[in-house]
């Protein structure tokens, strides 16, 4: 069996003297789309802070591709090959929406801190920056301040940004809060077609989002998973109905 | 890597490339602005040729390169430095202490290359110093750029031979051993040297800005949390960031040094810190070119009406102050914030509603300089009772009438300048508008 993109190994976090992560254990498999979903102030959002390196666990184990990234620095968790989004907007909001995206690919690009080339020099980099930017449909503000840009705009930068690092492990929370119908549908397209060859963790309220984008689906409840498995498992999971899609959720055919 | 066929160049928008096609247009513009900065710089000393003018020119050549430096941390990498003059002292000291090994006959160095070994010892200190400094911005880094600076000055009471006590050191420019058929005993040749050391500077400066470090500093000062999150480190940005900017102050220092032959530890001190900082913000820290401003017109501030009254600090901290709260973007800010009105050929629209300002303004502000100067001359002057003279005008200051007009000026000049104010504003708007409207 391959090794896990991946693996969670009873992964704690307090804060203070309140435990919101009470043990995580999780696999990610190598190329699957997997989805968390959970209530509201479940920790999700904390599960990827974890992950990413922005929070240190309290206690456990986490592994990238079978190597040990427990509280390993963010940037190095980064160089691995692992991106992630913010469920908050977290952009470069001085500098241009070409330049956020460009930013983002340099160090993957070996530009590293280089003070010998010029940004606007690098052909391909800067080809590749357009390219992304046309696929969040953001061309045409290439050289808007980010600060300016709608909410929805900002919301695709964010996504942007992350894809450009060329990572092989793409983390997404909530990319689609706060977006209309129409928006969400552009953006699963996009999400889709992104992470095409890659393994995607993604946090999603949208129900539909999620029943379409996901390979598996874990639920995250109090700070634990209490079930993972294909669309149907979970959806059809006693457990999972009770604490989380509610009792009228769905028909079961198992 | 390197191609220029398909990208762009680019403008300086904050220390940033702003995307724009790589057209002929932009090309000559910019070639335009270098040259007329060059072709200015070497009729300057034409024109104005006295002692106090060379002097003056050679000061702000060196402000230049400093406040630029200075910018590096403050506009560029979002590093509030309270001690960025350690690193122009230190430069100093580092190129006059060579100086001092050529004039003894123990190094046999070019003179036109002393600005570099005073950017290369400042650089040391710079990677040290910013390496310990650079862990966290904002608060903690301020204070820490403070602390070093005042850690630094006392030190130089305990290490007499570098710093040479309260006398400083002192070298002797005229070496003989140059590259250029220059001796230094004129300050002409000097104001040569700075020059090209000042072109080279800028020119590097800028295109740092270009560099991926360059934007990574952007990106950070922005955002460092985002910064992480695609492979930087932004210790490492801001650590080399700040080595880069101690550089090109300890450059400035160098330059100082054969200047002035003559190195304290006074340059490293807290004035000289907050001086450039004041210089930086006054030109504008958003635009790349806004610290030259700032050291051009703060440095002519200093000289010139440091000659005229004793009072000059007050009003440049006037100045100081009202340019935060009105023009945050300093000198810089305000030119390119008429740059969509000049580009839709509006300015006759709003240039009467200034000339209409301006009046009142004026009146405004002589009624500021009577009142200081009455003030200063009463509480500070040898000889309260001798008369008062300002422009030409001889009074008792403790008389009531200079008081009354003093106190009329500014009150008078004050409201109609509030009208004009709004007319100003009203020009803006209504400009503005039309320009939207018509989509120029
Ligand atoms: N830095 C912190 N310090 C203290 N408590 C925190 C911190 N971060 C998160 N929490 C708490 O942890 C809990 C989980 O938060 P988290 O943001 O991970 O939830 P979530 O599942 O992402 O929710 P949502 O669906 O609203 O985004 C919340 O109760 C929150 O208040
Ligand atoms: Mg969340």
């Amino acid at each position: 069996m391959a090794t896990a993109a991946l693996k969670l190994d009873n992964v704690k976090k307090n804060f203070g003297d309140s435990q919101i992560i009470t043990g995580l254990d999780l696999e990610v498999l190598q190329g699957e789309r997997h989805a968390i979903i959970g209530p509201n102030g479940a920790g999700k959002s904390t599960m990827f802070h974890l992950i990413s390196g922005l929070y240190e666990v309290s206690s456990g184990k986490i592994a990238l591709n079978g190597r040990n990234i427990t509280n390993m620095a963010p940037h190095k968790i980064n160089r691995l090959g692992l991106a992630r989004s913010f469920q908050i907007t977290n952009i470069f909001p001085n500098m241009t929406v070409f330049q956020n995206v460009r930013c983002a690919l340099l160090w993957t690009k070996g530009y590293k801190y280089s003070i010998w080339h010029l940004c606007d020099r690098l052909k391909k980099v800067n080809a590749q920056a357009h390219e992304i930017l046309e696929r969040i449909k953001l061309s045409s503000m290439a050289n808007e301040k980010a600060a300016v840009l709608s909410y929805a705009d900002q919301r695709a930068l964010e996504i942007g940004i992350t894809i450009a690092c060329g990572a092989d492990i793409i983390m997404l929370d909530e990319p689609t809060a706060g977006m209309s119908n129409q928006e969400t549908t552009q953006a699963v397209a996009l999400i889709k077609s992104v992470t095409e060859g890659k393994t995607l963790l993604i946090v999603e309220h949208d129900m539909g989002v999620v029943f379409d984008l996901a390979d598996r689906i874990s639920v995250l409840v109090y700070g634990k998973i209490i079930a993972t498995g294909t669309p149907d498992e979970v959806r059809c999971d006693p457990k999972v109905q009770e604490a989380y899609l509610g009792k009228e959720a769905v028909e079961c055919s198992a | 890597m390197i191609d220029n066929t398909t990208m762009d160049s680019a403008e300086i928008k904050g220390g940033q490339a702003v995307q724009s096609g790589f057209s002929g247009a932009a090309i000559a513009k910019w070639a335009g602005i270098w040259l007329g900065f060059i072709l200015i710089s070497l009729a300057l000393p034409k024109i104005f040729d006295s002692r106090f003018a060379m002097s003056m020119f050679n000061q702000m050549g060196i402000a230049i390169v400093f406040a630029l430096s200075f910018n590096m941390l403050l506009g560029q990498g979002g590093l509030l430095s309270f001690g960025h003059a350690v690193f122009y002292g230190m430069g100093g000291f580092g190129a006059i202490h060579v100086l001092c090994m050529v004039n003894d006959g123990e190094l046999r160095i070019y003179t036109e290359l002393l600005p570099l070994a005073g950017g290369i010892f400042a650089a040391i200190l710079g990677f040290i110093l910013g390496f310990i400094s650079t862990r966290r911005a904002a608060i903690p880094f301020a204070l820490i750029t403070m602390g070093i600076g005042e850690l630094l000055l006392a030190s130089s009471l305990l290490l007499p031979s570098f710093f040479g006590g309260e006398e400083g050191i002192a070298g002797d420019r005229w070496t003989e051993i140059t590259l250029l058929p220059f001796k230094y005993g004129k300050s002409i040749e000097v104001y040569y040297l700075i020059l090209i050391w000042m072109f080279l500077s800028v020119a590097a400066m800028y295109l740092l800005t270009k560099t991926p470090l360059g934007q990574m500093a952007n990106a950070v000062r922005d955002n460092h949390q985002r910064a992480q999150f695609i492979g930087y480190d932004p210790h490492k940005v801001r650590t080399f960031q700040f080595t880069l900017a101690a550089f090109f102050a300890g450059i400035a220092g160098g330059l100082f040094a054969i200047n002035y032959e003559m190195v304290t530890a006074e340059n490293l001190g807290m004035l000289p810190s907050t001086d450039i900082l004041m210089m930086t913000v006054i030109g504008g820290i958003t635009y790349f070119f806004g610290p030259i401003l700032g050291a051009i017109f703060i440095t002519f501030l200093q000289l010139v009406v440091s000659n005229v009254t004793h009072a000059w600090m007050l009003y440049f901290g006037i100045m100081f102050i009202i340019m935060i709260m009105w023009a945050p973007d300093g000198l810089a800010g305000l030119i390119m914030r008429h740059q969509p009105i000049w580009r839709a050929k509006r300015m006759t629209k709003i240039l009467p509603s200034y000339l209409a300002a301006l009046v009142p303004g004026l009146v405004m502000f002589a009624g500021v300089i009577v009142l200081v100067e009455i003030m200063f001359h009463i509480s500070l002057s040898i000889d309260p009772e001798s008369p008062l003279s300002i422009m030409g005008v001889s009074f008792r200051a403790q008389a009531f009438m200079p008081w009354a007009v003093g106190i009329l000026l500014l009150g008078v000049g004050g409201y109609l300048f509030k009208l004009a104010a709004r007319r100003v504003n009203q020009a803006w708007k209504t400009v503005l508008a039309e320009i939207k409207q018509e989509g120029v």
